[in-house]
Parts: structure tokens; sequence; C-alpha cells
């Protein structure tokens, strides 16, 4: 039955077929490709079962997060094509022939093979518990069993996951976000019993207990049953019933082989498709890689080993020497935001192995070293509540080196802070991602080859390219070896000052220094320039907010800020009034739109809730604005690197569903932030439940209604390269929300780069969200109080620009478009579109202008 | 269009001698630019007053205000500053930088624009009409 065979130059190119594109059958394609470069004398064919193309599965919780399918892709369409390369996706391979050497699809296609690789991975465990195959049961391993879990979640309220592994504590994450109710039910007497020992689990439960979620452990789930109201009820041996509306199964893997079962190859006795040191199974035509694959009686439940046995496989198959010599399962993870790591023998099962604890359950940390009997050695360690020291005591363990003295220095609270280990005593064979599998030697080489930034290292080795887990360690060793080498990374903002943005702010903040001349004189050179001129009157007015048209400031300010209006393409200024919140009065609409009229202006409502004025030139602007103020309007400042809008909803107002006052608190927002000058633009939004019609996850600071108050979210943007804001606090009242945006705003004012807005300054920040939490809720750098009362002077200082221009006629005098003439300017030329005017274009201009 | 029209400031320039009277000094704002309008032409003129290493001579320039980047008469409203030790302004939309003395664009050597000859007398502004 071969009536759709497909043969692609049969007699020339040989033909490799590569079931399962998932994580590891992409890098087996892709490691090949790299084998046998330029050789095309394979065919390739993928066959996967999905309908998408391989993802990032270590990353699929982000999926939740707002993550699509396209952002976690590992290779696109495109790309497979341009390599040549056939796939066949959504569709399942039913049978391999070995005799034949074909591999049978289950929409009739049989694809011939001279080398075959199973990638085919695994599946979840779903224990036979009674019940286990109703609707509301599901697993947690692809896209669509997440689309699954979030239809289910969507009229639910309580969600349980039965396996309180890893990936178990990953599911419950990810229920507690869709806003269940979420338990989870292990059946051993701890969490995480692979990775942790007892007091490790009990402290992890602790925790987890503590964020909301349920933990059962001991626990043994015996039936499922639906009930009356279409819920779903587990019954546990001896502990009351759980009425619920999801289950997550996640009580382990098994090895998908049921392929190579059916061809009589070789499997481990509990399953796994055995394979040598090639990743060659018992027909050596046959490889198989990633958590099919069973080397030396184990199975490798990690994305890193998978992808070595991938590149052993190509290597070997293009004829290169390659073995895979086994992994290291060592592992860190952050678990509903707590810090997991567990490397190496946790469980001190080696023989003679010695033990070192260190516990303290106020601060929630717990460390445990496990050690040869001379203590010489590291075996293994734990760590949960604080992952700061995984790196060092991983590369200890990795590279065989040796010990301190006392090996419990390490892990007891010292006051130097994080113990680092130098990067002279890492061998050039140590590695740093194990993802990507760089080694420190790699990245040595990078740089004697030329890298000289993280970027370009980055960009060289792939290094921190996979999971992230090794970003800070590669840092280290990447500046550490640039700084050996006398190489001094430039963090000047321009020629003018040998200082970043921070360190100049630093210098105005300590010196008291007010004006642009002085601090050029006393820390810079120069005459300054469009870079540092904006930056520095930008910190002076963070500092001291004087107005920006002083006259000590007024040459340092880009034309809008000078203007106190947006330049267009033409020259014109469109001129913004300020609507907090998106809340305006009809005979406030009706004076923007008289004004509109009378100057013949383009109006267009914006995506900050209110309205702009196109088309005004110079000379006109303090004409319009003296209308506007009359009428009560206030500068918007659309111009400057400043706080734009704050967006809201309707909320508890008019919202049937809203639960505070999202307008309210806008306008408050709005009203307290305005005028505060800041490295980049600043955008809020509020809304009214969780339902976020006012989309404020996508902004620098989002607030969400609760029941219970406030939720903030930080450091979100759209624009060019989107990012979700990430939840910092919950259930705030209204003083405490106030409280923590002055923290967070002035901290970010005082530190972060020029034009760097809240995400990319989070991101950069050492430690992320995390760090930035400890500074601004549990005040770790006791700045709270500097940076509250700062935020209070600047609060209280503020004026609106505009009306200060119109108050002074020496400052009135640069709006005029000529120093020596009442003309206009007679390049701007308008024409009528959609009945309101545009800038005339050169072929219109040219046209017009001959003609009068 | 109508902008052509002689001002009165114009009216007393003296079309015959190439030394042109523009406006008065405090016209100028100090570190920055202002527009004017002589004979028809948009003309940027930036006053650096006492920067250091600059003489008394060199304290005013005149440079066409249309920006070749744009096409849009706006280069009067660009930044001050000096790269490599050469007084530029940064021109606000597209923000090349063009050198005060001889008009070159930094970035792009094809643009290039007119620069006049300028000096204060008395208190007044004048370009030399070449
Ligand atoms: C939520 C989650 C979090 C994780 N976190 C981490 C982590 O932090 N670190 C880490 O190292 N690992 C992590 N892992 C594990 C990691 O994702 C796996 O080790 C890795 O994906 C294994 O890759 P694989 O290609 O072997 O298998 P898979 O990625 O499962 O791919 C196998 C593919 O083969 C397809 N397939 C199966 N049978 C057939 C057939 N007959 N025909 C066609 N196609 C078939 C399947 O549909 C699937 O797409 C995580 C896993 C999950 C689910
Ligand atoms: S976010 Fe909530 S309160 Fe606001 S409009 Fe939407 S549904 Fe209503
Ligand atoms: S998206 Fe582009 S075109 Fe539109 S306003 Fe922004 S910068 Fe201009
Ligand atoms: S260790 Fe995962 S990216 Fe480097």
């Amino acid at each position: 039955m071969t009536p759709q065979t497909t043969h692609t130059n049969a007699s020339a190119q040989r033909q490799l077929v590569i079931i399962g594109n998932g994580m590891v059958g992409h890098h087996a394609a892709m490691s090949f490709l790299d084998a046998c470069q330029g050789k095309a004398d394979w065919a390739i064919h993928i066959v996967g079962e999905e309908t998408y193309s391989a993802y990032d599965r270590v990353h699929l919780s982000d999926y939740f997060q707002g993550k699509t399918h396209a952002d976690l892709a590992l290779g696109t369409g495109d790309e497979y094509r341009e390599h040549g390369i056939h796939t066949h996706l959504g569709v399942a391979a039913r049978r391999i022939d070995r005799d034949a050497k074909t591999v049978a699809l289950a929409d009739d296609t049989v694809l011939p093979y001279d080398a075959l690789i199973l990638a085919t991975g695994s599946y979840p465990f779903v224990p036979p518990i009674p019940g286990h195959n109703l609707p509301s049961c599901l697993v947690y391993r692809t896209l669509d069993d997440l689309d699954a879990i979030r239809n289910a979640a969507s009229d639910g309220s309580v969600g349980v996951v039965i396996g309180g592994g890893l990936l178990g504590l990953e599911a419950a994450n990810a229920l507690k976000s869709l806003g269940l109710d979420t338990h989870v039910i292990e059946f051993a007497p701890q969490l995480m019993p692979v990775q942790l020992d007892a007091d490790a689990g009990t402290l992890l439960r602790d925790k987890i207990q503590a964020l909301g979620v349920q933990v059962h452990v001991s626990t043994a789930t015996q039936s499922i049953t639906a009930d009356e109201q279409g819920r779903t009820v587990l019954a546990f041996a001896d502990a009351d019933p759980l009425v619920c509306d999801v289950v997550v199964f996640s009580a382990g893997i098994r090895p998908q082989d049921a392929l190579a079962r059916d061809a009589g190859l070789t499997l481990g006795e509990r399953g796994g498709v055995t394979i040598n040191n090639q990743c060659q199974t018992s027909d050596p035509a046959i490889y198989a890689v990633g958590e099919v694959a069973l080397w030396n009686n184990a199975i490798f439940g990690l994305v890193a080993p998978g992808y070595r046995m991938a590149e052993t496989a190509a290597a070997h198959l293009a004829g290169t020497d390659a073995s895979f010599t086994g992994a290291d399962m060592s592992t860190k993870l952050k678990l509903l935001g707590v810090d997991v790591g567990s490397i190496g023998d946790a469980h001190a099962r080696s023989a003679g192995a010695v033990t070192y604890r260190y516990s303290n359950e106020r601060s929630g940390v717990y460390r445990k070293l496990v050690t040869s009997a001379d203590g010489s050695r590291l075996l293994g360690a734990i760590l949960v509540g604080d992952n700061s020291l995984y790196d060092t005591l991983l590369q200890y363990y990795l590279n065989d080196i040796t010990l301190p003295k006392e090996p419990d220095s390490l892990i007891l609270p010292s006051s130097e802070g994080v113990p680092q280990l130098g990067v002279d005593a890492l061998p050039d064979t140590a590695t740093l991602c194990s993802c990507l599998n760089v080694t420190k030697g790699d990245v040595v080489g990078a740089i004697d080859g030329g890298c000289c930034s993280l970027g370009e290292v980055k960009a060289e080795t792939r290094a921190s390219s996979g999971c992230g887990g090794c970003a800070a360690m590669l840092t280290h060793v990447v500046n550490a070896t640039l700084e050996a080498r006398g190489v001094e990374v430039d963090h000047s903002l321009c020629e003018h000052f040998h200082y970043t943005r921070q360190e100049l702010f630093h210098l105005v903040q300590v010196g008291q220094i007010k004006t642009f001349d002085a601090l050029v004189r006393e820390h810079g050179q120069g005459l300054g320039c469009d870079i540092c001129k904006p930056t520095v009157a930008s910190i002076l007015a963070s500092c001291w907010n004087e107005g920006v048209l002083e006259p000590a400031h007024v040459n340092l300010q880009d034309t809008n800020d000078t203007f106190l209006a947006n330049m267009q393409k033409d020259g014109t200024y469109s001129v913004v009034p300020r609507i907090a919140g998106g809340e305006i009065t009809a005979d406030k609409l009706i004076v923007i739109g008289e004004v509109a009229k009378e100057y013949d202006l383009y109006t267009k409502i914006t995506g900050g809730q209110r309205v702009d004025l196109f088309g005004a030139q110079l000379h006109q602007l303090p004409e319009i604005w003296t209308r506007l103020i009359d009428a009560g309007f206030e500068t918007g400042q659309a111009y400057g690197k400043s706080v734009r809008t704050v967006k809201s909803c309707v909320g508890s107002t008019w919202c049937r569903y809203g639960q505070q006052d999202s307008v309210g608190m806008a306008i408050l927002l709005e009203n307290r932030y305005k005028g505060l000058r800041a490295p980049h633009k600043l955008k809020f939004a509020v809304s009214g439940c969780t339902r976020e019609c006012a989309e404020a996850q996508s902004k620098d600071i989002g607030v969400i209604a609760t029941e219970h108050g406030w939720n903030l979210y930080v450091c979100g943007n759209g624009g060019m390269k989107p990012r979700h804001a990430d939840l910092f606090a919950t259930d705030l009242d209204d003083v405490t929300l106030i409280k923590t945006i002055d923290r967070l705003l002035m901290f970010y004012i005082k530190t972060a780069d020029r034009l760097q807005r809240t995400a990319r300054w989070m991101e950069n920040l050492e430690g992320g969200l995390d760090y930035l939490k400890d500074v601004i809720l549990n005040d770790s750098l006791h700045l709270n109080i500097e940076l509250e009362q700062q935020m209070a002077r600047i609060v209280e200082s503020y004026q609106c620009e505009w009306k200060a221009v119109l108050d002074d006629p020496e400052k009135l005098k640069r709006f005029r478009t000529f120093v020596n003439s009442d003309s206009a300017d007679s390049n701007v030329v308008f024409v009528k579109e959609r009945e309101q005017i545009r800038p005339a274009r050169d072929d219109e201009k040219a046209r017009l202008i001959a003609t009068t | 269009m109508t902008a052509n029209a002689q001002t009165p400031s114009q009216a007393h320039a003296s079309i015959t001698s190439p030394w042109v009277q523009v406006c008065k000094v405090n016209d100028l704002v100090p570190g920055s630019g202002v527009a004017a309008l002589v004979l028809g032409q948009q003309i940027a003129l930036f006053y650096l007053p006492d920067e250091q290493g600059l003489s008394a001579s060199k304290r005013v320039y005149a440079l066409a205000n249309q920006d070749p980047a744009s096409g849009a008469n706006v280069m009067a409203r660009g930044i001050l500053g000096d790269i490599r030790g050469e007084a530029v302004v940064a021109a606000p939309l597209y923000k090349h930088h063009f050198s005060l003395e001889t008009g070159r664009c930094l970035e792009d050597d094809h643009w290039q624009v007119t620069v006049w000859p300028a000096r204060i007398v008395d208190g007044k502004v004048e370009i030399e009409w070449v």
C-alpha cells in the first residue's frame, strides 16, 4: 500500500526521517544540517503529531502570560523550507517497517528512510484512578493541553493538580494565574521528593501555602466523579472529598515508545528505547534521542541532555566521532515564585557522604551541602528560598573544585554577601551554559576572537539563549575576562561625560548642581550635545523640578520640550491638553472643538484617551494655549519624557463588573505624577476589574481593581518590543498603592539609563523583578523614606509649563516663527483630506506654490 | 503666498552693502537658535556667547534654516553642541549634525547647507550677503 510514497530525488539523495517535532527533534534536524554543512546529499523529513511546529516546551507556562506559539516557536516553516526540510505536521507516524525501511504516517503517506531518528519524547502518566478520563481531567504538556485548561478554568473556580513534583507545581502556578483556588495533591509525604529532602520539602510547602495554594501531602486520590451540578469530586483515602472544576494530572512522564516497541527495538524494563553512546538503538539505522531514549538505564527528563543526544546522533550520522556520556540533572527553578535548586546527590546516597545544613525559618531559607567523606569535594546540594548560591555550587560540583576548608562557610550567611567563585578557579572545560553547551573555554575563545562585550559573546557562542538560567554566571565570566585584559567596558553617556546617566544623577544630587554649565565644568568637557544636554535637563528637572524653560535650561531641551509641543514632519506642532483619566466634560470638549475649528487644526483621538490637535505653527502656540488654559486645561506634556496618560475604563461607577472606581484612581494618579520627568515616557492604566478593558498590563504602571483593593503591575510596554507587565503587589489599599508607585518611579528615575523604558530597566537590574520587589516592598536598601520624600517634593512643586510661559513675556519671545518678521513659514502647506487638513506632499506643494 | 513681503527690519538692510542687518543681539537666545527671514531666505541664527575656546567674532553663526533630511524649515530649533571639537547643531527631526562653521553634515556627505558669515556690530546681528 504505497500509493503516496514520497521519493525526493530517490537515486541521488539519502533519506533522513525524524519522528517527533518537539524540542529535541527540531534540534536534531538543525544539528544535522550543521554537521554535514553544504553536503546536500540527504533529504530530511520531519513528522510531528502536534499541529504546531516545534516550540519551547520549557517555557510552556509563558503561554498563560500572553506568549503565543509564534513567540515560543523554535523554527519557522520558512526556515524549514529554506533548508529543504520537508515537514509533515499534525500527522502521527503509525508504523515503522524495518525490513522495507519505511515509515507509514496516519495520512497514509509512506516515507522511505536510510536513517531514522526517533524523537517522540514522552507523555504524561495518568494513574488509572476511577474517573481519570472525565472531561475535566487534563494534562500539562502541549499548547493544546493549555488551551483545554484555560477553557475548563474559564467558568470554574477551583483547580486541583495531582502530583507535587516539579511540573505539578508549575501547573499549580498556571491554575493560580488563571484565577482558580488551587490545590496540589501529593501521594508522598513531601513535595518534589526526587529533588528535595524532607526539610526542604516542608519549607517549600509552607512557602507555597503562604502564597495561597493548598498543599495536601501523603494524600492518595481514590476516585474522581462528576456531581449533579457538573462539578468534579475527588475522594481520598483519609481526607474529606474536594469539589473542583479542573483536574490536572502531573504524576510523572513515560517515554512515548509504542512505535519502537511495535518495530521490535530493544526497550528498557520500564520503557524507553535503549541506546548506545552514539544514540543508536538496537537497529543501527535507527537513533533515539530526547525523553524517549534510555541511556545506561536512565531517562533524562530535561532538555539539555536531549540536545546533547541530538548533536551526538547528528554527528555520528554525518560521519564524525561523537559520544553521549550522560548528563548532569541538577536543576534551578522558580516555582510559584519560590527559588528551588537541587544539585547532584541531593539525598546523600553516596557512600561516606557528609551533610551540612543551614536553615532559617524566619527568612524561609534552607541550604544543604553533601560532600565527600573528607569534605573536599561537593557531591550534591539543595537550596530553597534563595538560589543565589546555585551557580557557584554547581561549578564546584561539575568541575570537582576543592571546597574551602570549612565547607559550611559556603552556606552560612556572611556579611560580605554571596561568595563568588573566582573566575580563575574555573577550568576551561567548566560548562557555563548547559542548554547550549558553552564552556568557559568557548567564552574566552570568543573574547580572544575579538568579542568585546556581553552582547557580542552571546551572539558568537549563543550562550544564554536557552532557559536563560546561566545569565548571571555568563556576565560574571565575560566581565571578569574583559577586565583582566584591561578592556574597559565603556559606559560613557557621550563624548562630553564619561559617566552613565545613573552616575550623573548621583553627581547632580550629591553636588547640589543646578545647571548644565556647572556640571560640564566640574565633571565633563566641551559644549555638550543633543545626547547629554536633554539627559542632564531631565536629571535636573527630576532633582530640582525647576521649569524646563528657565533661562539656564532652555538651551538644553529638545525642540519639543522647548516649545512644549510635538514637532511633526513638516515643522508644525501638535497640541495636546491633559484629559486626566480620559474623563472630559461636554463644555471642555466643545472648547477643544472650537479651538480646532478656529485654527483649522487636524484633530485625532489618541490611544491614550485624549485629543491631539495637529498643524499649529510656532507663533500660534501661545494663542492656542491661552484659549485652552482659560477654559481650564493644562498642558498634557505629550512632548516630554514624562508621564503621558493614565488610561482607564469606567469601572464600578458604570460597569456591571467593576470592583473599584478605576476612573477616580486614574485621575488621582495622573494628577499626582503629571509633570514628572523621567528617562523615558511613562504610560499608566487603571482597569476596574480583571477583565482589563484598560489594558493595564501593557503599561509601565498598570493597576487592576480587585475585590479588596488594587493589584499593581509594573514594567510593561507596547511599542517596538512589547512586554507584559509583571504582577508586583496585590490587594493594595489606595495609600499603599500610591506609596509603592512613588518609590518605584523615583527609583527608576534615579537608576535607569537614558531613554531606557521601565521594562528594559528592570530586565537589566541584576536580580530583576525579585530585586526590585526587595528594594521597593521590603526596603532592602533603606531608601524608601528618601524616595518618598523626593517624590513629595516634585509633586508639590508642579506647575503647568504652558501657564508659566504665558505669564512671562521673556519666555513668550521664543514663540516666534521669525525674530524679524510676523510672516508664517511659507513652506508649510496643507491640503484637505477627509474634510481636514494634512501636510501637502512634495508634488502637491510644487503644484500649489506654482499656481499662487 | 505673501511670505516674501518686506518687513521693517529688512527694509533697514542696505541691499547694496554685502553686510545685511538682521536683528538685535537680544533677539538671539544664548546657547540656542532663532530663525530670521532675510530677503525671502529663511536663516537660522545660533548664538554661543561665552563658550570656551571661541573668539568674540565666532559667537554668532548663520545657516540655512531648511533641514535637508526633512525638507522642513526647522534647523534653528535644533540643539547646539560639539562633536570632537567641531561646533554643530543637531537638526530636530532626524538628528543629523551640521557644522556651524561650514554647514557640512557629519553623517552624510551629500548634505551641505548654506552658511553665511555673521557678526555682531553695536548690538546688531549682521550677515554677509554672498
Ligand atoms: C511545563 C514543562 C516545564 C518544563 N521545564 C523544564 C525546565 O525548566 N528545564 C528542562 O530542562 N526541561 C523542562 N521540561 C522538559 C522539557 O520540555 C523536555 O525535556 C523536552 O521538551 C524533551 O524534548 P523531546 O523532543 O524529547 O520531547 P517533546 O518535546 O515531548 O517532543 C516530542 C514530540 O514528538 C511528537 N510525537 C510523539 N509521538 C509521535 C508520533 N508517533 N508521530 C509523530 N510525532 C510524535 C509529540 O507530539 C511531541 O511534539 C519541561 C517540560 C514541561 C512540560
Ligand atoms: S475592566 Fe472590568 S470594570 Fe473595567 S470596563 Fe472592563 S469589565 Fe468593566
Ligand atoms: S507608529 Fe510610527 S508612524 Fe505611527 S506615530 Fe509612531 S512613530 Fe509615527
Ligand atoms: S543554561 Fe539554559 S540558557 Fe544557558
